[in-house]
């Protein structure tokens, strides 16, 4: 059955504009459509009328970039689990609803138009110290010459499919970015590569992190439940952990 | 370590020391009350020992009152720094869809917590300190000129609990420590980055604390309410 709904979408012209919400109606949604293209018939609408379509974040739409940051009825990513926006189905919706869609809203994600926040302090985060530092050129290690335990192997794997789509911000109380840090520390953490930098990488990590001004964890686990690909909180643990060793050590 | 205290981290970390130290502090007062309903000889000399013995009195009880002022100061800073995390608050926001409302509302569970620690200085310490310091009468008795009139504190605690609105708000003062601590000793673990194997039963643990600690405190209070 065909939807018809009432959006109420937030609208800023530039990163200056103070902005507020605007009421839109579209009609005839098919419950198959993902939240995106939902947008996209309310934007070609918009552009039929000579309207300025609404700005919104996206690019792979499946799931893996990380883009598309929008908070819908008051949850980030929208009302389902463990999904990006992209991947929201509007048959989690019914005909008559009215949908509220804001930016990810923090400090630390300024809104540079409309529904578009500009996420480069999780760049900056990650320059600090998400990597490690190895020769590619020519020489490299066979995996299987590391022997690795299956169990640090299966907590970093999962560590490492964080997206850095900001849910976990967007969705925390105080702002903080601890899920986000947390996996990329414990990616590393983790396995025998990354512990050559691991002192420098955790304090340099936080240190950015509290630099971008993000807010102080206060384990309320929102993050957990809103993050799209179930970063556990054992990740804050173990980057707590990290960090307080190697504060004791630097 | 230098500058630990302004580190997100760092600062959690320092909260949760706080948080178990009142943990423990809060067990061990509550031992000694729940001795006041079965034995009020014993919870007299315990009182009179707790309040005399100079460890306790010129160690414990100044560790202990810095760690309550920081924990609260520190729960106040954070909050001020968390709001300014986010300026534009969210025109709709589903908080109770992924997070508990006990561990959105710390803030307000401990400022309720506080008013109560003011007037249970006001009840209790105050005229403790009173009449330990400022009167000199060091005895704990209730006549200090007669050593056969007993022990002054079980006498004192019974006459608190006379009136109704103290009972009252002692009763509503002990829900907001169990929401508080409903939430605040499973947080407390993971900010020191204890989580592991273990982490599932110290929850069911932690629930039991929680309600059961201050579920004891309001019994002792109705019970003296009832029984004076
Ligand atoms: C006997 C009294 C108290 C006990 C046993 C207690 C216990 C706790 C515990 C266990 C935590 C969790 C710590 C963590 O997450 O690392 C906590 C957090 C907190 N407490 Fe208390 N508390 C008490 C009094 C107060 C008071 C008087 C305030 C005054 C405002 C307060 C404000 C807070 C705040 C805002 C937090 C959350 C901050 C955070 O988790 O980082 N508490 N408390
Ligand atoms: S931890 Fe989860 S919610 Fe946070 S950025 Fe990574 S994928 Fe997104
Ligand atoms: S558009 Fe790439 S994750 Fe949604």
């Amino acid at each position: 059955m065909d939807m018809n709904l009432t959006l109420k979408i937030w609208r800023q012209k530039n990163a200056s504009d103070k902005g507020s919400m605007v009421d839109y109606k579209v009609s005839d949604i098919s419950p198959d459509m993902s939240f995106l293209e939902m947008l996209d018939v309310l934007n070609e609408q918009l552009i039929n009328n000579d309207e300025e379509p609404v700005a919104f974040d996206h690019d792979c739409r499946e799931g893996i970039c990380g883009m598309c940051s929008l908070y819908i009825n008051g949850e980030a990513h929208g009302p389902d689990r463990g999904v990006t926006t992209c991947q929201l189905h509007m048959r989690m919706f019914k005909d008559g609803d009215t949908i509220t869609i804001e930016p990810f809203r923090a400090t630390a994600f300024p809104v540079v138009k409309d529904l578009i926040v500009d996420r480069s302090s999780f760049d900056r985060i990650q320059h600090a110290g998400g990597f490690i530092s190895v020769n590619t050129s020519g020489n490299t290690i066979d995996a299987n010459a590391t022997p690795i335990n299956k169990e640090d192997a299966d907590d970093a794997f999962s560590a490492a499919t964080c997206i850095g789509c900001g849910a976990c911000v967007a969705s925390c109380k105080n702002s903080s970015a601890m899920l986000f840090v947390g996996a990329k520390v414990s990616q590393f953490a983790l396995l025998p590569q990354g512990k050559i930098e691991a002192t420098d990488r955790v304090l340099n990590m936080v240190k950015q992190m509290d630099d971008e001004g993000f807010g102080n964890c206060t384990n309320t686990g929102a993050c957990e439940v809103e993050c799209p690909k179930g970063i556990s909180l054992e990740n804050i643990a173990r980057m707590n952990r990290e960090y307080l060793a190697a504060s004791l050590k630097g | 370590m230098s500058g630990i205290l302004n580190s997100s981290i760092g600062r959690k970390f320092a909260m949760a020391l706080s948080a178990l130290f009142l943990m423990f502090f809060l067990l061990q007062h509550f031992s000694i009350n729940i001795l006041s309903v079965f034995s009020p000889e014993t919870f007299n000399d315990v009182s009179h020992f707790m309040g005399t013995f100079p460890l306790v009195q010129y160690v414990l009880q100044p560790v202990l009152i810095f760690g309550v002022v920081f924990h609260f100061v520190m729960g106040f800073v954070l909050e001020i720094k968390n709001n300014k995390a986010r300026r534009i608050s969210y025109a709709k926001n589903n908080g109770g869809a992924n997070s508990s409302w006990m561990s959105r509302n710390m803030i307000w569970s401990g400022a309720a917590i506080l008013a109560f620690v003011c007037l249970h200085f006001y009840d209790f310490w105050f005229p403790e300190i009173n009449t330990k310091f400022i009167v000199g009468d060091m005895s704990g008795l209730i006549d200090p000129n007669n050593a056969e009139s007993g022990f002054r504190y079980y006498e004192e605690l019974q006459h608190k609990f006379v009136d109704l609105w103290r009972v009252v708000l002692y009763v509503v003062a002990f829900v907001f420590l169990a929401l508080h601590l409903l939430h605040g000793f499973d947080s407390a673990f993971q900010s020191v980055g204890a989580n592991n194997k273990y982490t599932k039963g110290l929850k069911r643990f932690s629930k039991i604390y929680a309600i059961g600690i201050p579920l004891g405190f309001i019994f002792i209070a109705v019970f003296h309410f009832l029984n004076h």
